[in-house]
């Protein structure tokens, strides 16, 4: 029978709760409770709270719940204020950026596009203001700034989609919609319209780091559970010593492999990979139609796009026929 | 028991997908190795449809009288022989008005009034289809089309289209952009839905079709996603129509180089040429004769588009040639005949 003893967490403590390290601000922003749950503490840590808000925090909520509302509102409107139709033809429903006649104006009239411009404001400085907290927090826990600098690399691909490309472009139509459906609409489109987006290198790579990353992901994540029954999840404090979780986590690797990522390294290298997704992806999306408008010809051009026989079909609009 | 049961109704589930179809199927290699250039179909759909036989076997023209020599005010048909229009008016009336027969277009009293409106359209729909045989060989071939290609025994054929009202929107109620709307015509994606509107009006809206530039860096093509958009779902349609997908005509490596393409790329694209010229020259001038219950949101007759004709299937009627039984329907006789000259619009009635 095998055994999965790792799906939940086998052991919760109770006991007072851990209220964190002090740290010179703690007073005014940290709230003061903590509670435990035993079902949070199937799948993470059984405490709850306290959490750092601050103005940072607060802010950043704020201004995404209006643009979660801004997106939703328009969303509802679109099917006539119809609840039974709103939640029926949700993943089709969007908010759709200005038309190309208003280029990239801050100033457009609301039911054109003005809203999409809005929320997109209100998302992307909450999406920044969460961003400052992340590194803040780091940096009161005398931290690195990883997590930081790893979500900026999100926040790079977000903003170079929604706002960089369009300023560039000089329209706010080139911005994708906010909608499930429609945004994978627009993702097809895109690609179509600049000559196929497989062509484009920056977009490979992205793909390469996106799969990288999951592949890592599961070779991790299943080295750490397998090892879990010696109590692998404490990577650090068992490098140096024999037969422990962590030296079999190694050997399994070297002996399949002829080599292995450290404790310390497969971390990195997940970073990494991460990280690069979305900063290929975005450099990717910021060369299309600004620098290069056809990845297939271009890929072509450089013997990256491979050739298959000419079927001989001409194009009928070139032979001065229009039917 | 219980146990059983549990597994037997699990079992099961597949088979309430409606997505899955347990059909026998035929694949077909359309494409070079390794580009996804085939097509699987459901077998069953291979066979033809059933056809109507002609009336009867149309006697030999022996340069007997003409129809219009015999028959007044016959406008359109007037150079082919009287059998040959009897047999087409026979035709004619099991493909369009099968129970309400020749009265849903003639008055009894006198079969050469111009009356009834559905006459008069009858008329111009002869004209267009013998342009589509003449003038449009590239699309039809020498399968060419009939009425019944469209009609298949129905006044209006199943599968038309009409204008979208006016989408001037003051407010974000109700507006949906003309997309984000799960209907057939899409593919039930939220692609905009008035694309057959947009590209298949007259000769000349296709040329906003072709989106992707022609050189590698930026030039003067300012088409956008959202203009992309709409020729994508131009592309569903056609698909939907025809019952195939993408690779039927493209190589997805690049879907606008021609060089790449199935040679049925260029017979879709003398396609919609065909029913572009075919809504504006022949449908939409019969706006005026329509009656109000013929006419869309818009004020404007039922038009065709890709599915009107193929309903479903990569050739209409499986590409059973009926109209080799018609040679009416191929000769350009009257290509600009008056279709009603002593009637008015106002004074022309619906059939009884």
């Amino acid at each position: 029978m095998a055994q999965y003893q790792n799906i939940f967490t086998q052991v919760q403590l109770t006991a007072a709760p851990e209220m964190g390290v002090p740290t010179a601000d703690s007073d005014l922003h940290r709230t003061k409770k903590a509670t435990f749950s035993h079902w949070m503490g199937l799948v993470g840590q059984a405490q709850i709270g306290p959490i750092y808000l601050g103005w940072l925090g607060v802010l950043s909520l704020v201004l995404g719940i209006i643009a979660f509302e801004i997106i939703g509102l328009n969303m509802l409107a679109s099917v006539n204020w119809d609840p039974v139709m709103f939640v029926r033809n949700l993943f089709w429903l969007s908010l759709e950026p200005p038309a190309p006649e208003y280029g990239f104006s801050l100033f457009v009239p609301l039911a054109e596009g003005g809203w999409f411009i809005y929320a997109g404001a209100c998302l992307t400085l909450s999406v920044i203001l969460w961003w400052v907290r992340t590194y803040k927090r780091a940096a009161a826990l005398g931290m690195g700034k990883h997590v930081c600098w790893a979500f900026a690399s999100a926040i790079f691909l977000f903003l170079v989609l929604g706002f960089i490309r369009p300023l560039l472009m000089g329209s706010w139509a080139e911005a994708v919609p906010y909608g499930v459906f429609p945004h994978l609409d627009w993702t097809a489109a895109f690609s179509i319209r600049y000559g196929n987006l497989f062509y484009n290198p920056f977009h490979a790579l992205s793909i390469v780091f996106l799969y990288g990353s999951v592949l890592l992901f599961a070779m991790h994540g299943a080295t750490i559970l397998a090892v879990g029954r010696y109590g692998g999840e404490r990577e650090i404090e068992q490098i140096t010593d024999r037969g422990t979780a962590s030296e079999r986590a190694a050997l399994f690797w070297r002996w399949t492999m002829g080599w292995n990522a450290s404790m310390e390294s497969i971390h990195r290298w997940a970073w990494w990979f991460a990280v690069l997704t979305t900063l290929t992806g975005g450099i990717g999306i910021l060369l299309t139609g600004t620098v290069v408008d056809n990845w297939y010809l271009w890929a072509q051009q450089h013997g990256f796009a491979p050739a298959y026989p000419d079927t001989g079909v001409v194009d009928p609009a070139s032979m001065g026929s229009d039917g | 028991m219980k146990k059983l049961a549990t597994i037997a109704l699990a079992g099961s589930l597949p088979l309430v997908m409606a997505a899955c179809e347990v059909a026998p199927k035929t694949s077909e290699q359309t494409g070079y190795r390794g580009t996804g250039g085939n097509q699987i179909y459901v077998s069953d759909e291979l066979d033809m449809p059933d056809v109507p036989a002609p009336p009867y076997e149309l006697p030999e023209d022996t340069g007997g009288p003409r129809a219009s020599e015999v028959y007044e005010n016959v406008q359109v048909l007037g150079d082919v022989s009287v059998d040959e229009f009897n047999y087409l008016m026979a035709a004619i009336t099991e493909w369009v008005s099968p129970d309400e027969g020749c009265n849903y277009c003639h008055n009894p009293a006198n079969m050469a009034s111009d009356e009834i409106y559905t006459k008069i359209v009858a008329r111009r729909m002869i004209q267009m289809n013998q342009n589509i045989n003449q003038e449009y060989g590239d699309h039809v071939g020498q399968v060419g089309v009939t009425c019944y290609t469209c009609h298949a025994g129905n006044n209006i054929p199943e599968n038309v289209w009409t204008l979208p009202e006016d989408g001037g929107h003051p407010s974000i109620a109700g507006d949906l952009n003309g997309q984000n709307n799960p209907v057939i015509g899409t593919g039930y994606s939220s692609l905009p839905e008035h694309a057959v509107a947009q590209y298949l009006l007259n000769g000349d809206s296709l040329d906003g079709i072709r989106v992707q530039s022609n050189d590698m860096h930026p030039t003067d093509n300012d088409t956008t996603t959202m203009d992309t958009e709409a020729t994508y779902s131009l592309m569903v349609h056609m698909s939907q129509a025809l019952g195939v997908n993408c690779t039927y005509c493209h190589n997805t490596q690049s879907f606008g180089d021609w060089s790449i393409s199935g040679p049925v790329r260029s017979t879709a694209w003398y396609g919609l040429q065909m029913v572009g010229n075919s809504n504006e020259e022949y449908v939409t001038p019969l706006t005026e004769w329509f009656p109000g219950n013929r006419l869309g949101p818009a004020g404007d007759p039922y038009k065709i588009n890709c599915t009107t004709c193929h309903q479903g299937l990569r050739q209409p009627l499986g590409g059973y040639p009926m109209a080799q039984d018609y040679p009416a329907l191929w000769n350009y006789s009257a290509p600009n005949a008056p279709i009603a000259p002593n009637m008015r619009p106002d004074q022309v009635r619906s059939p009884e």
